[in-house]
């Protein structure tokens, strides 16, 4: 049952999220104005005729104004043209849909592995709150978030696969080269993100369910004889998992961001690296498409990050908090 | 922002870690404090003197001796080019510092002041503000510093402004976020009713209550700067070579980690131990000011 005040807040929260897609994507478009020598220059190289970029950039339509290129290029992107590459002359809603699912596959293994180690060392934690091994996991903790993402990396890859050879170095494997082969590919880069947030997500679980343990209903639970899996797992975990799941939102625009280099560490071909290159070629439409993607995401990652916020959390669901 | 959670999840644990620590020997300075302080120090103090130490050239290698050993001659090896690694990271933590202690002022004090007039004046001044800040946290950071950098060209000046543009947001935050709550407090109040005026209200009222907030996380955040420096070094995208940065050698020397490890993982151990010592120092600045507050 979904109150008339949670979907007022829903709503409100669309309009402002669309607000927050116009003006990322305007920025951008600003920003990749101040690029010094602009698309015209960077197709001809240095060595052009002042003519004949003048001619390019009439028929590129780089001569109008920046609100004109700003709207035509809106009107065109809400119809899923998002324009050529300048470099390539390729379809940007292509080259994003071949290079999307690399970087979501990533992504997904990544939130993945995060929470695979995350919660059990979480709830570990807190339910031994204070011990060797909670003080072990929080030193451990601290030195991950010392770390920048590709040193972890650079680790992993000494150790597991020059050292081990479990896993290869860089490279990676279409899904036609079979999934097995694709995963193998992917579990080194995907661990290496894993590792940068696992420290973040383990925490936030501990610090919440050493609260949630504190309450009574644990204490009525733990009275009625519950064995403490039971307790741990069907009690506690649930309501413990509120500021985990809102960070996990979050944190899937930080993990494109975190994907740019990881993507360049590891060599995937997927939207980060797009991303990457086409700010070194000043291919502007390619990095209003990339950001516009990225913006659209986060914008939905919201949203259901709301959402279930209310079927964790039945107070906002009913809006009894407000 | 990412980096603030980041933050206070960190701030969290060093408290705990340090914790106990504390109670034992509260009189002493804790052991891990001490020594983040000297690393620190001597790391800043070899930077600021690294022209009058007679270090060996950090541009200039003996190309015959590639990837060697740490030894007398080479304290901590050699690059792949022969260069000296113990004078390029020292040379590379000039550019690290540098960058962190820029950015880390850009953002506070243009986030700081934005944050204070949003705070204190509320309405469509606050609305405006905060609008673009959230936009600008919509963004990740490091594809908004990339996309600067590139456009600016890489060099220190152009990797601090951009490393400091993508922290305005957080501070700006932090620093609504505590003057939305100190501009209704009785001070406040009676500095008005005495007719103060505006600038001085915000500057010797509301500014000096704001400072503990915003410089614990100012510390926090000069490491994410040196990290995020070091990123965009790994991209190529921070100071030119030859000059040295340390994401720059890690960058380089990545691809003969097989021959010799030491020349990835020495630069990689120095940024983790200085980026360590910047979270611990800015845990116990947290809880200095922390104490002083309770004392109030």
């Amino acid at each position: 049952m979904i109150s008339s005040t949670f979907a007022r807040r829903l709503r409100r929260q669309a309009v402002t999220l669309l607000a927050i897609v116009l003006a990322a994507t305007a920025l951008t478009f600003a920003i990749t104005e101040i690029l010094p020598g602009d698309a015209a220059v960077a197709i001809l190289g240095e060595t052009a005729t002042p003519a004949d970029i003048a001619s390019l950039r009439t028929e590129l339509g780089l001569d109008r104004p920046l609100v004109v290129r700003y709207a035509d290029w809106l009107g065109r992107a809400i119809t899923g043209d998002l324009g050529r590459s300048y470099r390539t002359r390729e379809q940007i809603s292509v080259m994003i849909g071949q290079r999307l699912p690399v970087t979501l596959e990533l992504v997904a293994l990544t939130q993945c592995i995060a929470l695979l180690l995350a919660v059990p060392a979480g709830i570990f934690a807190a339910y031994r709150n204070r011990s060797r091994s909670d003080n072990a996991l929080a030193a451990l903790s601290i030195g991950l978030l010392s770390t920048p993402a590709f040193v972890i990396g650079i680790g992993l890859i000494y150790a597991l696969s020059v050292s081990l050879g479990w896993f290869p170095a860089s490279g990676y494997s279409t899904l036609e080269d079979g999934l097995l082969a694709n995963l193998h590919g992917m579990v080194l880069p995907a661990l290496t993100l894993a590792l940068a947030e696992f420290p973040v997500y383990m925490r936030l679980l501990r610090a919440d369910m050493i609260t949630t343990l504190q309450q009574d209903f644990i204490l009525v639970a733990r009275a009625k004889g519950l064995g403490v899996t039971d307790i741990l797992l069907g009690h506690a975990l649930r309501p413990s998992s509120l500021s985990l799941v809102t960070v996990i939102g979050i944190n899937l625009g930080r993990l494109v961001g975190g994907a740019v280099i990881i993507e360049t560490l590891f060599a995937i071909p997927g939207i980060g690296q797009m991303l990457v290159n086409a700010v070194y070629q000043h291919d502007h439409f390619v990095i209003q498409g990339v950001v516009l993607v990225v913006a659209t995401g986060f914008v939905l990652i919201n949203l259901t990050v709301d959402l279930v916020y209310a079927w964790l959390d039945p107070r906002v669901r009913v809006g009894s908090d407000h | 922002m990412p980096g603030s959670i980041r933050g206070c999840v960190l701030a969290a644990i060093t408290e705990e870690l340090a914790g106990g620590a504390r109670a034992r020997a509260s009189r002493r300075v804790p052991i891990g404090l001490a020594l983040a302080l000297a690393w620190l120090l001597g790391l800043v103090t070899v930077a600021a003197l690294a022209n009058v130490l007679g270090l060996q050239n950090p541009d200039e290698g003996d190309l015959l001796a590639p990837l060697a050993l740490p030894s007398a001659e080479h304290w901590l090896g050699t690059d792949s080019l022969g260069r000296d690694t113990f004078a390029r990271l020292i040379y590379g933590a000039r550019v690290s510092l540098a960058v962190a202690i820029g950015s880390v002022t850009i953002g506070l004090s243009i986030g700081g002041a934005l944050g204070l007039f949003a705070g204190y004046f509320g309405t469509w001044a606050d609305r405006l503000i905060m609008g673009v800040m959230t936009v600008l946290l919509c963004f990740p950071g490091i594809i908004l510093a990339i996309a600067l950098v590139a456009s600016l060209g890489p060099s220190v000046t152009n990797v601090t402004l951009a490393i400091g543009v993508i922290f305005i947001p957080a501070f700006s935050r932090i620093a609504r976020a505590n003057t939305l709550s100190l501009r209704s407090r009785e001070f406040v109040l009676a500095a008005q009713s005495l007719g103060a005026r505006l600038p001085r209200i915000l500057t010797r009222e509301i500014l000096p209550n704001l400072i503990p907030a915003l410089l614990s996380y100012a510390v926090v955040m000069l490491g994410v700067a040196i990290l995020a420096e070091a990123a965009l070094g790994f991209l190529g995208l921070s100071v030119r070579p030859p000059q040295p940065s340390w994401g720059g050698m890690i960058a380089t020397e990545r691809a003969n980690m097989v021959e010799a490890p030491h020349a990835v993982f020495v630069p990689s151990a120095v940024m983790f131990l200085t980026v360590l010592s910047i979270n611990w120092i800015g845990e116990s600045v947290r809880r200095l000011f922390d104490i002083r507050a309770q004392s109030l």
